[in-house]
């Protein structure tokens, strides 16, 4: 039977919801799930994830080291217990991009990324070409399964669990070639994008920074979580944490609403988890309306205001 | 020092890729093939680098069949010193690449190996990551930005929360994003200069690289279509719309 083991994404007091996704896409991998925790101090954060409906065990391993995520730093950690497991699943986030790898070529293994769909114990699908094509992957007998969990794919698990912690002492050195310097963040108090049920967008059509304001407006009125293309967030009318697509963050809302956005496949790939698309353009041909589920042409500027009279 | 940069040969970004009928993979007969732009963005880094002084020379390194030094003309074109294509017909997992990565930098000791934050055609976002751990030197993934000062780099990382700085030892390894430079155009006379730059040919089997371990890759698929949308015609009919479908 399959052992699979989480490495919890966390910032050092509360568990990140990726967290329960991956529990999911474990559950449905079927086997027992256990959660990793490395923390400077990991008691709330194991707790939390004791919490998680499925989860047999949750290993809590404390150290000064694990105050900041490093890659460096916690990957041989983690490849130092992995022989106890058939499978070790990480978020498909920064975090886990950054670390997963790191964990599987200490293991000597190829890493699977993004798993979308499990289709049996070692067999799964996942996204390539920008999502254009969904390829089986399966991971010969013998070797650990080092992966990461997509995360639109997957509804986080249900709570409601009281799991064992374990505490362990840190085994592996830790290098000391790489130091934590600091996170700036910008994102406010809006929802959380990846997790926000509504989202609402703006693209180069918004012209400007102050512009922008609209979008946010429009979002705090619907409590929505707030993205942006590529080409805003280059041209600095928002911060780079809001940028969804192929090389931003993958979202899966209820709805997603995306005002002057022309619908390039970078950008398309990122919300076709969405359940109603609504795209608002003031150019008919706009490649966005191929994929949207309501459509409107027009002006943004004039179309926000009358969006916001009508709700 | 020198900087060692990763370019992988890959479908270019506009081109619309599907599925073959058969699902044996997807269909690139005659498509535009181009450098990742992440890679791109590498090399450009590289080049600013040596340009401030930082660096000596700038090496460009793809691993693939021939087709591929096509893309490290081009490399060289944009002024990288010279490039190394190592030989196979086969496609290379990130693993494979990670190890024939560190072939090359046990032969070159670089101070710095940029790739690009992912491949645009696996999407698998791996080799960097594999290549540090192997190495045993520091990973900054996901740059936005890079300073170089003696014997360590300050990198800028973007991160799910935003924007994150972490200091790393030198040798390191640095994957690339979007916002990390712009890349330079390549002018008509720089073709012709790229021409007489060194590319070496080292097949693959010379190397001793391990290709085990692989994952099998056994059906493409395409991906599912949404059901066709509709059009309202104004502010007002699409709130009512939205709120009928139970969204507001
Ligand atoms: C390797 C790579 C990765 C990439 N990754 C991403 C990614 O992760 N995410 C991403 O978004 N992009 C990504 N891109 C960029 C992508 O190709 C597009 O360039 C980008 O998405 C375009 O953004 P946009 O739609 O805002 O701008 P544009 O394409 O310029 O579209 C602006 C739209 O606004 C409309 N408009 C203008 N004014 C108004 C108005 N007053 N009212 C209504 N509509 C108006 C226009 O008709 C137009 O359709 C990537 C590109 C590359 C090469
Ligand atoms: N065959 C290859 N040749 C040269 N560079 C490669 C190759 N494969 C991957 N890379 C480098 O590794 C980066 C990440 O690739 P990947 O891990 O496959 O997403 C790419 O952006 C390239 O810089």
């Amino acid at each position: 039977m399959s052992k699979i083991l989480i490495i919890a994404e966390h910032n050092g007091t509360e568990l990140n919801n990726a967290t329960a996704k991956c529990v999911s896409c474990a559950a449905a991998t079927e086997g027992s799930i256990h959660i990793l925790v490395l923390a400077a101090d990991g008691a709330a954060v194991a707790a939390q994830a004791a919490g998680i409906a499925g989860v047999e065990e949750v290993i809590s391993i404390n150290h000064a080291n694990f105050a900041q995520v490093l890659a460096a730093t916690q990957a041989p950690e983690i490849a130092a217990i992995a022989a106890d497991y058939s499978h070790i699943y990480g978020p498909s986030s920064t975090f886990g991009r950054d670390l997963m790898p790191r964990v599987a070529a200490l293991l000597g293994v190829n890493q699977v990324a993004d798993i979308m769909s499990v289709k049996g114990p070692r067999s799964f699908q996942r996204p390539v070409y920008a999502g254009n094509a969904i390829i089986d992957v399966s991971v010969p007998e013998g070797m650990t399964i080092v992966a990461t969990i997509r995360m639109a794919s997957w509804a986080a698990a249900e709570g409601g669990n009281s799991a064992a912690v374990s505490k362990r002492e840190a085994s592996a050195e830790t290098p000391t070639h790489s130091r934590y310097i600091g996170l700036k963040t910008e994102g406010g108090d809006l929802p959380d994008l990846q997790s926000a049920n509504r989202v609402i967008a703006g693209g180069r059509g918004l012209g400007s920074e102050e512009n922008f304001q609209l979008i946010y407006q429009l979002a705090s009125k619907l409590g929505a979580g707030v993205g942006a293309s590529r080409a805003a967030v280059d041209a600095g009318y928002v911060p780079n944490d809001m940028q969804v697509g192929q090389t931003g963050k993958i979202i899966s809302p209820d709805l997603y609403m995306a005002f002057g956005i022309s619908g390039a496949i970078q950008h398309v790939t990122g919300i076709k988890d969405a359940g109603t698309i609504v795209a608002i353009n003031k150019d008919a041909e706009a490649p966005i309306f191929e994929v949207a589920d309501i459509g409107l042409v027009g002006d943004l500027f004039s179309i926000i205001p009358e969006i916001e009279a009508a709700i | 020092m020198k900087i060692l940069v990763g370019i992988k040969r890959v479908v270019d970004y506009n081109v619309r890729v599907r599925v073959k009928p058969d699902g044996s993979g997807v269909d690139l007969d005659g498509a535009k093939m181009s450098i990742n732009p992440f890679d791109e963005i590498a090399l450009e880094e590289a080049l600013r680098l040596r340009e401030a002084g930082k660096a000596a020379e700038v090496i460009v390194v793809s691993i693939g069949p021939n087709a591929c030094q096509q893309q490290l003309r081009t490399g060289l074109a944009m002024g990288a010193d010279r490039a190394i294509q190592v030989d196979t017909e086969e496609r290379l997992q990130p693993l494979a690449v990670a190890r024939t990565f560190l072939a090359i930098a046990e032969k070159e000791q670089p101070g710095l190996f940029i790739v690009g934050k992912q491949a645009i055609d696996d999407d698998n976002s791996q080799t960097g990551q594999m290549l540090a751990a192997l190495w045993n030197r520091p990973q900054a993934t996901f740059a936005s930005e890079v300073q170089v000062e003696g014997d360590t780099a300050t990198v800028t990382r973007e991160v799910d929360a935003g924007l994150e700085t972490i200091e790393i030892d030198l040798p390191a390894v640095i994957t690339t994003d979007l916002r990390l430079n712009e890349p330079r155009f390549v002018k008509l006379p720089d073709i012709m200069k790229a021409k007489r730059k060194p590319l070496e040919v080292i097949p693959l089997s010379d190397l001793g690289v391990a290709n085990d371990n692989t994952l099998e890759i056994e059906h493409f698929a395409p991906p599912a279509t949404r059901e066709k949308g509709i059009m309202v015609d104004s502010a007002e009919a699409l709130v009512t719309e939205l709120k009928n479908r139970g969204l507001l």
